[in-house]
């Protein structure tokens, strides 16, 4: 991936702006009267994507970052805000408009064995952008196909077997493959490395590099795999709960998240070196991550935030600089970290009621019968 | 005596498509106590090696053995391995929707658990265990959750009620297949800080299957290598990472992402996992290594003692020294062309 | 697998590390098998589905041999033996070297009008079972895809007909217009339509969700498109396995429909109303007019329930993995 200035001054060759995106759910009311309530997937999320970088969205379960790419590629109508692709409005056009942007705009998806359809073969998987855009038809279609197999790495002559032939690693190509008919402008890569070995994650990794280098292809890149997306990211967006709590360049978050649950995580991730594993202090987090239908007030990390004031219950904060950091690093906290903090150092301020509180074990071995010989005794 | 001494564990099944050899001879042992981590990819026999010694791979064909506390589970009565299921050796799956019953109550499914092996407890003594147990894994209000289903529990609460009920009964092994995969980051280091305080309280032993190798860094004493049904690499945590000798550790090491941030060309391991179907004689790992020569291909390596820490054994024709070995490394380096893959 | 291409630049760096693999190795080459050579393969060892399609096999070629086998014995399907099928009081004569089955009340050669029956109950029940099926499959594509608008209204449809007795629906039917091999195709096609809808719908509707419905989706394809390209495929199993159970239903329901005058019409020989005709018979003694064209119904019906249960366990195969 390029190493340039990761910070894009404004207005510099943006080929993608997403201004205050929203998109609920509706869940079923339970009665007949009920209210009408809402999941809120995505909750007002803004970022700026440039031509020819890799975008990352970071978060775990349930943050919405699925929801966004979806959002963006416009395979779901927005419940509000503004998607600009390449200087044109896309928020609200008809799903019929947005056929002949669907060449600019692809999606690769995680799950190699959902995204293939099993019972066709995978020449003619492959050869669906140019069936449904009608561009090459017969002969000509499959030598394309075979050329673009060639290119991720696969052998042509497999055209005509199905995709429960192939390993998981091989799969995975056969979508980037597909997404790569049209040499798209935009490629949102959801999760897709997640699935795969590790020693296959590298194979695949490594391709798409080559890829966008060969082809200046633009990424955005969700994966809830912190060393990936470092790995692979120009910029990178942690989101949390539907919103985004923080945005940086790549090394920037990592060496000085500004937001506490950027910190979380980053402590959370194992790190295959057993030296600086036993030395740093982790930051494990109490509690599950609350339902998006009733998200909390003000800031919706205060529950398990291990700083939480009583200002972050009320105030749902901004996602500006802070700290003196520069525009291209924002996050949204009243308390950021400062560079050297211990999170383990701190308390929250807030009421219990409005906490997660992780309960004491009180069970001793003692108490328990010696039936399975637990190696104490 | 170890706790557990598993020897030439060897596990086949007939398909269709021929006999899949999962597992080939594999050894090792663990102690009272200790942690030992399995790491090793799809198709490398981790999981089918711990399922066959508790009895969970029907219709298989085993040989080997596998001594638990003195008797051979791989010869034992069903009678006498349920027995010590549950009791003397517990056991987490990776989707812990799939192995909890999802028509019973949380609390019902571990007092069930509790009285199958403990016929003397009554049902109420059954039931303060099973919500002391909730409590211990950090479940909040154990005494109204323990009337839960599972669906009403998130995935990471989920993982916690299956090492409760798992723990149960204070076995002597814990046997974790891929505890934390399907789990976020966050609630994964909850999972394993679970898992470690079990541990403390209980002194129980752990064989933690993972493909994750930043949690075998984390909890894992000693650690196995498995490739293509065989153990390429034994060895204790620091040691498999600092000064590892099977080039399959090695590519493993080099395909991760590094975390210090190089933004540079990932080094993948070329190739793919082997086929269990009809494996070729010799090391498994051959038709991928950087390292190979012809006797790769024809004779399987034996597990070796290698380097200078104790217990550190590895299954390569390489040099046992490590002097030695990285002269043979930097020899191969230099004669392959600038730019090929799996450098 | 196939040599590892040459290395012509950068793009084969990601081909070299995919299919690096020393050329020695000879390993067992698995047959890649689509999920129909896998059915294929369970329905052939299947036991039970031999003998019924075997069955089946030999019912057909006596349907389609029927008018030979006719001319070959010298008794038409419709023809009258006064002199030698009845007896002194104009009722059927027994199996014998000359009737195997014996004669019908009219005199009839009742083994030829056995197995011209055949002709009729199969090609009914296989036309209205594909009439069935392709109605069936396209609303059932419309309604769990397209959901809204077009699923309600096909759900209603569907309630409406499901609520409505089929028998009553058919002497309707047949009241208003005059009864014949065509109008049974129809009611006995439409008004099945409805079980077939079902099943595709709900496939649907659990497959519309799936990822490569949504890739399909984000390349750009319209519904039209995901629903004949994408989802039938998928469905196809299904469909098959309820259509062949489908056909025993119908043939029964055409046996019915004439049973009660209202299917095909005499001098057509039809199962059905031969039953219908022989029951009058039955409690005088003349057990050989009601017992084979019952016979021959039982068997066909069977064979084809059967055949249908082990497609179904061939393309639905639960358990007896061991392993992932």
């Amino acid at each position: 991936m390029s190493d340039v200035n990761p910070v894009p001054p404004d207005g510099e060759d943006i080929l993608l702006r997403v201004e205050n995106l929203v998109k609920y759910f509706p869940v079923k009311s339970t009665g007949f009267f009920g209210n009408r309530e809402h999941v809120h997937a995505v909750d007002d999320v803004s970022f700026t994507v440039r031509r020819g970088e890799t975008f990352g969205i970071v978060g775990e379960t349930g943050c919405g970052k699925s929801t966004l790419g979806r959002s963006v590629a416009r395979l779901h109508d927005i419940t509000s805000g503004r998607i600009t692709f390449d200087g044109r409005d896309i928020s609200r056009i008809s799903q019929r408009r947005m056929r002949p942007l669907r060449r600019e705009i692809q999606m690769i998806f995680q799950d190699p064995i959902g995204s293939l359809n099993p019972r066709r073969r995978v020449g003619s998987i492959i050869g669906d952008p140019f069936a449904i855009h009608r561009t090459a038809t017969g002969t000509e279609r499959k030598r394309r196909v075979q050329e673009l197999m060639e290119r991720v790495g696969l052998n042509p002559e497999h055209y005509n077997r199905f995709p429960a032939e192939f390993s998981g690693g091989q799969r995975q190509r056969i979508g980037v493959a597909r997404a790569l008919a049209f040499q798209p402008k935009l490629i949102i890569c959801d999760e897709p490395v997640s699935a795969l070995d590790v020693s296959i994650q590298a194979q695949v990794i490594n391709l798409l590099a080559d890829l966008q280098a060969e082809f200046g292809l633009t990424y955005i890149f969700i994966a809830h795999d912190l060393s990936v997306v470092r790995h692979v990211s120009n910029n990178v967006a942690v989101m949390y709960l539907g919103k985004v709590t923080e945005i940086a360049s790549a090394d920037d978050l990592f060496d000085t998240p500004r937001h506490p649950y950027t910190g979380a995580l980053l402590s959370a991730v194992p790190v295959p070196d057993p030296d600086h594993s036993d030395q740093r202090q982790q930051i494990v987090l109490v509690g599950d991550v609350p339902s998006p239908i009733v998200p909390p007030s003000g800031c919706r990390f205060h529950p398990r935030c291990p700083k939480a004031a009583p200002v972050c219950v009320t105030q749902d904060p901004e996602l500006e600089p802070r700290l003196g950091d520069g525009p291209g690093h924002v996050a949204a906290c009243h308390l950021p970290m400062a560079q050297g903090e211990n999170l383990a150092d701190f308390k929250p301020t807030i009421g219990a009621e409005e906490r997660v509180i992780e309960p004491e074990g009180v069970l001793t071995a003692d108490a328990l019968p010696a039936s399975g010989d637990g190696g104490k005794s | 005596m170890a706790l557990l001494e598993v020897e030439d564990l060897t596990v086949s099944f007939r398909t269709a498509d021929g006999v899949v050899q999962a597992v080939r001879g594999v050894s090792y042992d663990i102690e009272a106590g200790q942690t030992l981590g399995i790491v090793g990819e799809s198709g490398s026999g981790k999981s089918v090696s711990t399922q066959t010694i508790t009895g969970l791979t029907k219709g298989a064909q085993v040989s080997g053995s596998a001594v638990f506390q003195g008797t051979n589970l791989l010869k034992a009565s069903s009678a006498q391995l349920q027995q010590i299921r549950g009791a003397k050796i517990g056991m987490i799956f990776q989707d812990p929707l799939s192995s909890l019953h999802p028509y019973y109550k949380v609390g019902w499914q571990i007092v069930e658990m509790i009285r199958l092996h403990d016929r003397d407890m009554s049902r109420d003594d059954a039931r303060k265990r099973a919500v002391e147990l909730l409590r211990l894994v950090g479940i909040p209000q154990p005494e109204t959750r323990v009337n839960d289903y599972p669906h009403q529990f998130s995935g990471g609460m989920r993982q916690r009620a299956m090492i409760a009920m798992a723990m149960a009964l204070n076995p002597a092994l814990l046997i974790a297949d891929e505890p934390t995969t399907a789990l976020d980051v966050t609630v994964q280091a909850q999972v394993l800080r679970v898992i470690a305080r079990m541990q403390e309280i209980f002194g129980t032993a752990v064989i933690l299957i993972t493909h994750d190798l930043g949690v075998i860094a984390d909890v894992a004493d000693d650690v196995l290598v498995m490739y293509g049904g065989k153990v390429m690499e034994r060895s204790d945590r620091r040691t498999l990472f600092y000064s590892s000798h099977h080039p399959y550790t090695e590519g493993l090491l080099h395909s991760l992402p590094a975390y210090g941030g190089a933004r540079e060309r990932l080094h993948p391991i070329p190739g793919q996992p082997p086929s269990l179907l009809d494996p070729p004689p010799g090391c498994p790992f051959a038709p991928r290594c950087p390292y190979a020569f012809d006797r790769c291909r024809t004779e399987m390596p034996p597990l070796d003692p290698v380097g200078e820490e104790a217990g550190h054994l590895s299954a390569c024709w390489l040099p046992h020294e490590s002097a030695a070995r990285a002269e043979v490394r930097a020899k191969v380096l230099r004669a392959q062309p600038a730019g090929s893959a799996g450098a | 697998m196939s040599m590892v291409p040459e290395i012509t630049g950068e793009g084969s760096q990601a081909t070299l590390e995919a299919a690096a693999e020393p050329p020695h190795v000879s390993r067992k080459v698995i047959r890649g098998r689509s999920p129909w050579q896998l059915a294929w393969e369970r329905l052939r060892t299947d036991r039970a589905a031999i003998i019924s399609a075997a069955t089946i096999t030999v019912i057909v070629l006596f349907a389609l041999l029927a008018p030979l086998i006719a001319h070959w014995l010298g008794h038409g399907s419709n023809q009258q033996f006064v002199d030698i099928g009845e007896d002194e009081n104009g009722n059927p004569v027994p199996p014998s070297s000359t009737f195997w089955f014996g004669t019908d009340s009219s005199a009839r050669d009742l083994f030829v009008r056995t197995i011209y029956g055949a002709r009729i109950s199969l090609s009914i029940g296989v036309l209205a079972t594909l009439v069935s099926v392709a109605m069936g499959t396209v609303f059932g594509l419309a309604a769990g895809y397209l959901g809204g608008v077009a699923d309600a209204l096909i759900a209603r449809l569907v309630d409406v007909m499901l609520a409505v007795p089929f028998l009553v629906i058919a002497i309707a039917v047949a009241s208003i217009w005059r009864p014949s091999f065509w109008l049974v195709i129809f009611v006995v096609g439409v008004l099945g339509f409805t079980y077939p809808a079902r099943i595709v719908r709900g496939q649907v509707i659990s497959l519309k969700e799936k990822e490569f419905v949504q890739a399909a989706r984000a390349l750009g394809a319209g519904p039209l498109r995901i629903m004949f390209v994408d989802l039938l495929p998928n469905v196809m199993a299904q469909v098959i396995v309820y259509g062949s159970l489908l056909i025993p239903a119908a043939i029964v329901s055409e046996a019915t429909l004439s049973y009660l005058g209202v299917g095909v019409q005499p001098p057509t020989a039809d199962w059905g109303a031969m039953i219908s005709d022989a029951q009058g018979y039955y409690q005088y003694g003349f057990w050989w007019y009601l017992l084979f064209p019952s016979l021959a119904l039982l068997v066909t019906t069977l064979a084809f329930n059967i055949l249908g249960d082990s497609i179904r366990d061939a393309l639905d195969p639960r358990g007896g993995g061991i392993y992932k």
